[in-house]
Order: structure tokens, then C-alpha cells, then sequence
């Protein structure tokens, strides 16, 4: 077995530790806002609610997720393209690296300062202080560069060996960086063309229509760039982790490539209950939206036939004897599918919240927090804490103990717990009407709301629990990281024998990334038209 | 590229949901009017809220039989007018606006939910048949005061 190289090593650890960080400080300022909404008013005299809030979402959301996706992508690119990263491709990503951690310490700094408390969304007119724009700014470009080096090492390792079918992990990460390319173009238009000259004062105004769009035209996207890496991890790692096959490397590509299609053209079903855009493009982006359901539905199906098949090969019988020979003790198998099967009624409150006229129902209430509660804070984080179990041993030279992995199973479960609870509530008191975003407020005892506040108790119930996991989770990467020398192989699956031959027009990238962009251009370029030439500028306002 | 016999049932199955339930969702918006709020260009400038009509005046006024326009005037951190009484089963067009950020604008126990933002105005229907006094407010953040932000109508 070949160890894996030591530079890069370097790299995936220095993101991997900067994604935890992030966790941990957004871990924090989460459990406090949830005791302050719950009725504790702990809060110290420096910091509000909202300052806390904006910390949470902006670590959370934006600083762990893409820290931790860009140091497994490298890992994987590393592994599966040759070995170890090329000259050029490894200076991208650290550059990369430091760029968005200037970024990350810049915005952070000017949050908790109370510049910029204008979440994680900064919707104008709320107007932040410049820096916070620009920090916002770097980090973007630093993600850039580091995709920039994923691509430069697929197109060198495509060069040396044309005409061969290339690493399934390697492809799933083009797919997904490139999706994060085009989708963040539309946040940094936003940020760079109106945002940053509007908060110097050098504009006066700002088109805040315009603003929300392009947010949104990154904002639905950037959900699927938390997705992409987790469906990555059940596709590529997780059938190797169990001992079965892949099911089929090539429905596998045909999903990302509709995930690429169908995840940026769609952004207006976040702006159905807002006015200035018509509501035949409002459904016709809801139309797009659900044409996801169709990959989703090709994941499903292949993860659960990996696992059957696997099943049965062990000698399971009947319907669902194979359910019982899965390794429910491997943390690694565990984390991930616990995060598979939340995913469930995760996507099905997806569907709930993009349709159309029903969203009315839903938006702005604790039902959407409880929402993405579900899908990247339980999804998508649990597949990412199984990977730390493997991924920390393997770029370090070590192995993971039994008892790392009990550890491993007891945080798992903590956080299902935590989540349980306090999604659960959010959802029940979001569609009783308690609105997200929100510090502690009865609104003068009006009885509806203070039937609410059970709600908001569990809430926080959940929250500290949650942050045990989050503490749990954080002494287990430190643990990883001091445990003992040996070598771990990284879990690459290989595809079932059965499995169908790839068709070359699934690497065919000019054709996949036309079909994108006319989506997007038939999808937005009417609406912005009329956005551009109808909405009336606003002037910026502090309101915090 | 081949599918295998079960996922091609799954997929169909999947599928066919889907297109019955969009075209439900079409249905009801595009034949039976069940559509989200405030779907056209109704623009203002946000400076001169206070100049424009019907913001000038901001109240509740009667146009028909139970049949109220309520120009309201949304502000960090409260509604214009504050409260406001009408008797039951009267229907209440929802014109609003924003004199500075974005604001929200929900009636809670009701479908009544959309978004104010600086430069458009924003418009709703409602029937209220209950009697009781309904708590409107902002969900979405609006700055330091968002909390306390809202306002009520007492339908009698």
C-alpha cells in the first residue's frame, strides 16, 4: 500500500483543522443564541444576539463547509490522480488557503466588532463596513484557486492518459468545484460590482432587488456544494468501507452532471413571497428546482443497492436481511448513513418549501432553520465528521483505535439526539408561525406567541446538546491526531462487476457546461432584464 | 447507458409523481389564482415613502361593503399604522411598503406572509373570518430592534 504524500498531507490537515476551528467557534455562538431565544439572557454586555448569530451562520455555513470540502477534494484528487498533487496545483491550494483565511480573520474580526451584523445573507440596504464585503470577497477567490488546482490536476492527468475513463472521485470533485465556480459568480458580481462601492460611499445607491437575485442565484447552489462532496463520500468511499461494490460508476456521473443542471437555474424559489419578479418565472424556476428530485432518486436507489447487494453477497436472506450485516459498529459507515437516512425527511421538507404558493406557509419561520438543520447540519455534517475518522489517519500516518471509533458512534448518536430535539421543535413552532432570525421576544405577551415558547425551551434543549457534540467531535480530531503511528489505506471503491461501461459523453465538459448555461441564461436573463430596467434604487441604512 | 429493470420502476414511479404534483402546483397558481404575493412592478422610491401616496397617509380605509385597503408603511422597527379594528368576515388588501430595510410582513394563523422590500411595494388579500386579534410581524431580521417589531389588527 502506498502511503500517502506527505506535502499533501500537509495541505488536507491545514484545512481539515481550519474547518474544525470554524465548528467550534460557530458551535459556541450557536448553544447562546439558542439559550437566549430559549429565555436565558446569558449574553454578556459586548455582544448581542444578532452579532452572535451572523458569527454563527457566517462559520457554519461558509467558513467549516468550504474548508473542509476543499481539503477532502485534495485529498481525493491527490490520491486518485497520480498519487500526489502537481507543483502547480498544490502552490494553488495554499494560496488558496491563505487568501480565504485572511478572509475568514478579517470578517470574523469585523463581525464581532459589531461592523457587520447583517447575517450571513447581508441583504441590502443593510449596510456592513466595506471590510466585511471584502473579506467576503477573499474568501471566494481563495476557494477559486484552489479549484483552479483541482482542474489544472485533471486536465494534466486527462493529457498523460487520453482515452482512459478517469478516477470516479476525481470527477465528482470537477463537478463539484465547477458548480461552485458558476454558482459564485453571481455573489461575487453582487458583492464586488455593488456591494463594496455602495458601503466606501462612492455609490450612492443600490438595486436592492438586483442584490437578492444574484445572492440567490448563489445561495441554492451553494447547498449543493455542502451536497455534492457528502453524495461523493456514499458513492466513492462508503461502498468500499462496507466491502461491497459501487453500483454503477456510470449513474453515478449522469447525477452530478444533473445536480450541475439543475441546482443554479433556480434560484427565485428562495424569493417567491418577495415582490418584482412575475410569477411565471417564480414557478418556472420551482418547475427546474424539482427536476433534482430525479438524481436524488438515482442516489438513493444506488446507495441502498450497494448496500443489498452487498448483503446478500454476505449470505443475508429475505427482504431486508441485509439491513443486519451492515458494519454498524465502523463509525465510518455509521456517521454517513445516519446522515443518509436523515435525508429523508430532509429533502422531503425541501420539496415542501420550493413549492410556489405553499412556501407562504413556511418562509421566514423556525420551519426553514429546522430545515437546513437537517440537511447540511446533519446530512452533510455527520458524512463529513465519518470522514474525519479515516481521512485525519490517513494524511497523518496513523490509525484509528477501537476506542476513537466508540468515541466516534457516541458522537454520532449525541448529535442525532441533539438534532432530533431541537429540529423537531423548529419545525413544529416554525409552522405554528415563530419566526427564524429572531432574538428572545414575546411580542407583548400576545398568546400566540407565548404558546410558542415551550418550542423555543426545547430549542435550546437540543441546541446544548448539540454542542456537546460539537465538543465530542472536536476531542475526537484531537485524538485522531495523536493516535497511534501505522498505516491506513484511503477507501476508494471499485466499481460492480455487473455495472454497465461508462459512455465517453459524461467527460465531455463543453457539452454539460453548455447545457448549464443556457439553463441559467433561459431561466434569469428575462427576470433581470426587468429587474435591472424596473427597480428603484435604495440608499444604505444601519439599522443595528 | 443501461438501467437496471427495478431502478427503471423507481425512477418512473418518482417521475410521474413529480409531473402530477407540479402540474397541480401550475393548476392551482395559473387557473385557480393560488399565487405567491406581489408578482408584478409596483415601484417606489424608498427616500419618499412619506411624500407618495397612499404612503402619505397610512390607515386603513373603507372601499366597498367589509372591504378595507390598508396602505401600511413598513419601518425599522414597527408598522405604520400601529393597530387598526375591523369586523369580522371583512377582506383587507395588504399594500405595503419599506421606508428603509427589508422587512417581513406575516400574520400569524394565516397564509398572510410576504416580503417588504425598499423600492417596491408588496401586495396581499386577506379574508378574516375569526374573530380574535391577530399578531402581525416582521420575519425577517431588520437590525437591533427586529425582535420588537410588529403590530396587531383586531378583528371583531
Amino acid at each position: 500500500m502506498k502511503s500517502f504524500d506527505r506535502q499533501d498531507g500537509k495541505l488536507v490537515l491545514a484545512h481539515i483543522l481550519f474547518a474544525f476551528g470554524a465548528l467550534l467557534l460557530g458551535g459556541i455562538a450557536g448553544m447562546m443564541q439558542g439559550m437566549v431565544r430559549g429565555g436565558a439572557s446569558i449574553l454578556p454586555d459586548f455582544i448581542g444576539y444578532y452579532e452572535l448569530l451572523t458569527a454563527h451562520g457566517v462559520l457554519m455555513a461558509l467558513i467549516f463547509t468550504t474548508y473542509f470540502i476543499v481539503g477532502f477534494l485534495y485529498s481525493g484528487v491527490s490520491h486518485t490522480l497520480g498519487g500526489k498533487l502537481l507543483p502547480a496545483a498544490r502552490k494553488l491550494g495554499w494560496a488558496g488557503y491563505i487568501l480565504m483565511s485572511v478572509g475568514t480573520i478579517i470578517g470574523v474580526a469585523v463581525i464581532l466588532a459589531g461592523q457587520a451584523t447583517v447575517l450571513y445573507t447581508f441583504y441590502a440596504p443593510m449596510k456592513a463596513s466595506p471590510w466585511f464585503y471584502i473579506a467576503l470577497a477573499l474568501v471566494v477567490i481563495g476557494s477559486w484557486l484552489s479549484g483552479f488546482g483541482m482542474f489544472y490536476q485533471y486536465r494534466q492527468w486527462r493529457k498523460a492518459n487520453t482515452g482512459k475513463l478517469s478516477p470516479l472521485f476525481a470527477y465528482m470533485s470537477v463537478v463539484t468545484m465547477l458548480l461552485w465556480q458558476i454558482a459564485t459568480i453571481g455573489v461575487a458580481v453582487e458583492v464586488v460590482v455593488q456591494l463594496i462601492p455602495w458601503s466606501f460611499g462612492w455609490v450612492d445607491t443600490v438595486n436592492v432587488v438586483l442584490s437578492r437575485t444574484l445572492f440567490w442565484y448563489f445561495g441554492h447552489p451553494l447547498v449543493y456544494f455542502w451536497l455534492l462532496p457528502a453524495y461523493l463520500c456514499w458513492y466513492v468511499v462508503i461502498p468500499k468501507i462496507i466491502g461491497g461494490r459501487i453500483f454503477s460508476d456510470a449513474l453515478a456521473r449522469l447525477s452530478f452532471m444533473l445536480f450541475l443542471l439543475f441546482s443554479i437555474p433556480v434560484g427565485f424559489h428562495h424569493q417567491l413571497m418577495e415582490p418584482g419578479i412575475s410569477s411565471f418565472w417564480k414557478f418556472l424556476q420551482v418547475v427546474l428546482t424539482f427536476m433534482v428530485i430525479i438524481p436524488s432518486l438515482m442516489t438513493a436507489f444506488s446507495m441502498f443497492a450497494t448496500f443489498e447487494l452487498f448483503g446478500r453477497s454476505k449470505g443475508a436472506k429475505g427482504l431486508f436481511g441485509w439491513v443486519k450485516v451492515l458494519p454498524w459498529k465502523d463509525v465510518r459507515f455509521f456517521a454517513p448513513f445516519m446522515g443518509m437516512l436523515i435525508f429523508i425527511p430532509a429533502g422531503a421538507g425541501g420539496i415542501i418549501n420550493a413549492s410556489n404558493q405553499m412556501n407562504a406557509v413556511v418562509h421566514n419561520t423556525l420551519w426553514v432553520t429546522g430545515h437546513f438543520h437537517l440537511t447540511v447540519a446533519t446530512s452533510v455534517a455527520l458524512t463529513f465528521f465519518g470522514i474525519v475518522y479515516w481521512l485525519i489517519p490517513v494524511v497523518t500516518g496513523r490509525v484509528l483505535t477501537p476506542r476513537m471509533n466508540r468515541l466516534g458512534i457516541i458522537q454520532t448518536l449525541i448529535w442525532c439526539v441533539g438534532m432530533f430535539i431541537m429540529s423537531g421543535s423548529m419545525h413544529t413552532v416554525g409552522l405554528l408561525g415563530s419566526p427564524r432570525r429572531t432574538a428572545y421576544t414575546t411580542y407583548d405577551d400576545h398568546p400566540d406567541a407565548v404558546l410558542w415558547m415551550p418550542y423555543h425551551v426545547a430549542m435550546a434543549v437540543g441546541g446544548v446538546i448539540l454542542f456537546i457534540g460539537v465538543v465530542l467531535i472536536i476531542s475526537n480530531v484531537i485524538g485522531l491526531l495523536r493516535a497511534p503511528k501505522g498505516e491506513t489505506e484511503y477507501p476508494i471503491g471499485e466499481v460492480s462487476e455487473s455495472a454497465d461501461h461508462t459512455p465517453k459523453y459524461l467527460e465531455r465538459w463543453g457539452l454539460w457546461i453548455g447545457i448549464a448555461v443556457a439553463l441559467i441564461l433561459f431561466a434569469y436573463t428575462i427576470p433581470l432584464i426587468d429587474i435591472i430596467r424596473n427597480s428603484v434604487n435604495a440608499p444604505g441604512v444601519r439599522t443595528w | 447507458m443501461h438501467l437496471h429493470r427495478l431502478e427503471k420502476m423507481w425512477l418512473a414511479i418518482g417521475i410521474s409523481m413529480l409531473a402530477v404534483f407540479l402540474i397541480v402546483l401550475g393548476t392551482m397558481a395559473f387557473s385557480m389564482g393560488i399565487q405567491p404575493p406581489s408578482e408584478h412592478h409596483h415601484t417606489i422610491d424608498p427616500a419618499k415613502v412619506t411624500e407618495t401616496a397612499p404612503f402619505d397617509k397610512p390607515g386603513f380605509q373603507l372601499i366597498g361593503d367589509r372591504h378595507y385597503e390598508a396602505a401600511m408603511v413598513a419601518y425599522a422597527f414597527g408598522y405604520d399604522p400601529a393597530t387598526y379594528e375591523v369586523e369580522a368576515g371583512s377582506t383587507v388588501d395588504f399594500t405595503v411598503t419599506s421606508s428603509d430595510v427589508v422587512h417581513g410582513f406575516s400574520i400569524v394563523g394565516t397564509n398572510v406572509n410576504m416580503m417588504i422590500v425598499p423600492g417596491e411595494i408588496s401586495h396581499i388579500s386577506h379574508t378574516f373570518d375569526k374573530p380574535g386579534t391577530y399578531l402581525i410581524l416582521c420575519n425577517e431580521y431588520c437590525g437591533t430592534g427586529h425582535e420588537y417589531m410588529k403590530t396587531t389588527l383586531v378583528v371583531k
